[in-house]
């Protein structure tokens, strides 16, 4: 199982705090890869450092064997902001067309692509009257449009339904089988369940780094939340 | 650079611009009301009136696609739209040249709406021909746009950036020669006067305005419009960064 992505001894400092804190992680190919953690824990920023959007002190990023950021990955790699990215003043469909010719995709891959994240109903509606939910779901479109070969979402599922995020999910697992690599974040524990690897970081720290199975294994619980906290406390003790 | 994407991203500002009616009747009609009351002021006694809304076509576009730019550069910044396309192919000059070529398209809509009325409805007569009153207007857009762009790095919210328009905008208004002709302020306003890119907007206007040929300086004039659109275009450039904190 060969790395889509890796990270060397990452440090980055945000004003005089040190967000990441010489982290190393790795993210295979063609798998779907949960990075797990507390809010402000540094999963947006390590995110960032991964499209090549993020500054850094120092440490390497590595994406499909080329610096993060290179030319050659910008239409390699599909980032999803935390905020819906977005134009409010767009049709849904218009948002994913500019994005497609961003991308170098064809304008019919826009419209698959709606359809894909359940929002052909309202394709033409202007994004702005869509509901939040609704509205990640624009901005996932336009990550997905150009068929990346990673995919970098960070939290698509907030605030999203059960049912949507289970379909969500389902489409992750699908383009993952596909042969796409797939760096979610989430905080919300139960969904590390779906993911064939964990990254779980606290204070720009790496705790974990496995499978969920094993994540529990080690913490000696079958409870993700618990595991977490069991893993903390190891952490902090050693 | 490249066509293809530079070519959405003007599709993208243009259809932006489309679903939102409101601010397309503001362009076009606001400065054919002004123009209206600069009109009734002066009961239409010329040269005057001729003289001022003559100016007046060259301040429109300037502080309407300054104020237009600066906001919708400074929501790209905010909205986490600029962060994706910067990940993305996306290249700084896809982004600054496709707002400068999508809003120099609506202000020459605006310029010939606006022009079209000075000389018909308010019987503005200049020596020079209407066409090149359109092409200053247009230059002076771009001015308003690369000015916009790059001031939208310094504001970090809504509030600031309306408030760049005072700072940036108004003193090169007062001192453009439209109050007090640019030869009779006191030597020191000339010479602020004379670094500021409206006045050369403002005396261009004024070259179509007294001679029935283009001039050399009216020519000069551009060519100093055109200098400042490129710097403004190339400052703002430097304030996009792939990378950022």
């Amino acid at each position: 199982m060969s790395d889509a992505i890796s990270v060397v001894d990452l440090v980055v400092v945000r004003g005089k705090s040190t967000v990441l804190n010489s982290l190393s992680c790795r993210v295979p190919a063609g798998r779907i890869t949960g990075l797990l953690g507390p809010s402000g824990s540094g999963k947006t920023t390590l995110i960032r450092a991964v499209v090549g959007v993020q500054l850094v002190r120092s440490g390497t990023v590595t994406v499909l064997g080329r610096p993060a950021g290179s030319r050659e990955l910008r239409a390699k790699v599909g980032y999803m902001t935390q905020a819906p990215s977005v134009y409010p003043d767009l049709t849904v469909v218009e948002n994913a067309r500019y994005f497609a010719s961003v991308a170098g995709a064809s304008a019919a891959t826009a419209r698959a692509a709606v359809d894909q994240v359940g929002l052909s109903s309202a394709r033409d509606q202007v994004v702005g009257t869509l509901s939040g939910g609704q509205r990640s779901r624009a901005s996932l479109a336009c990550t997905i449009v150009g068929d990346p070969e990673v995919l970098v979402l960070d939290e698509p599922t907030v605030g999203q339904d059960p049912v949507l995020r289970e379909e969500l999910w389902a489409s992750f697992r699908e383009r993952a089988e596909a042969g796409t690599t797939v760096l979610v974040s989430s905080h919300v524990m139960d969904e590390a369940n779906r993911c064939d690897r964990l990254l779980l970081i606290r204070d720009g720290g790496l705790l974990a780094d496995d499978t969920p199975d094993e994540v529990k294994r080690r913490a000696g619980t079958t409870d993700l939340d618990k595991a977490f906290l069991e893993l903390i406390k190891i952490g902090s003790s050693s | 650079m490249n066509t293809h994407i530079l070519g959405a991203s003007i599709t993208r500002i243009l259809q932006q611009l489309r679903h939102d009616p409101r601010t397309i009747g503001m362009l076009l009609v606001v400065p054919v009301v002004l123009m209206g009351l600069v009109y009734a002021m002066f009961a239409g006694a010329e040269p005057v009136t001729s003289n001022v809304l003559l100016i007046m076509l060259g301040l429109f576009p300037f502080t309407v696609m300054f104020l237009i730019t600066s906001i919708a550069m400074l929501r790209e910044r905010t909205s986490g739209t600029l962060e994706r396309l910067m990940s993305t192919r996306t290249g700084k000059g896809d982004l600054l040249f496709g707002y400068g070529i999508a809003f120099g398209t609506a202000a020459a809509v605006q310029a010939v709406v606006a022009s079209t009325c000075a000389y018909l409805l308010y019987g503005m007569t200049t020596a020079g021909s209407a066409g090149l009153v359109v092409l200053v207007a247009v230059m002076t857009s771009l001015l308003g746009v690369g000015l916009g762009l790059l001031c939208s790095a310094f504001a970090r919210t809504e509030f600031q950036a309306v408030q760049l328009l005072p700072v940036v905008v108004i003193p090169q208004i007062l001192l453009c020669g439209l109050f007090v002709p640019r030869d009779q302020m006191a030597g020191w306003l000339q010479a602020v006067s004379d670094v500021l890119p409206l006045s050369y907007a403002v005396e261009a206007l004024q070259q179509v305005g007294a001679n029935a040929e283009p001039t050399s300086t009216f020519w000069l004039d551009l060519v100093v419009i055109g200098g400042c659109v490129i710097l403004g275009l190339v400052l703002a450039a430097a304030t996009l960064r792939r990378r950022t904190p």
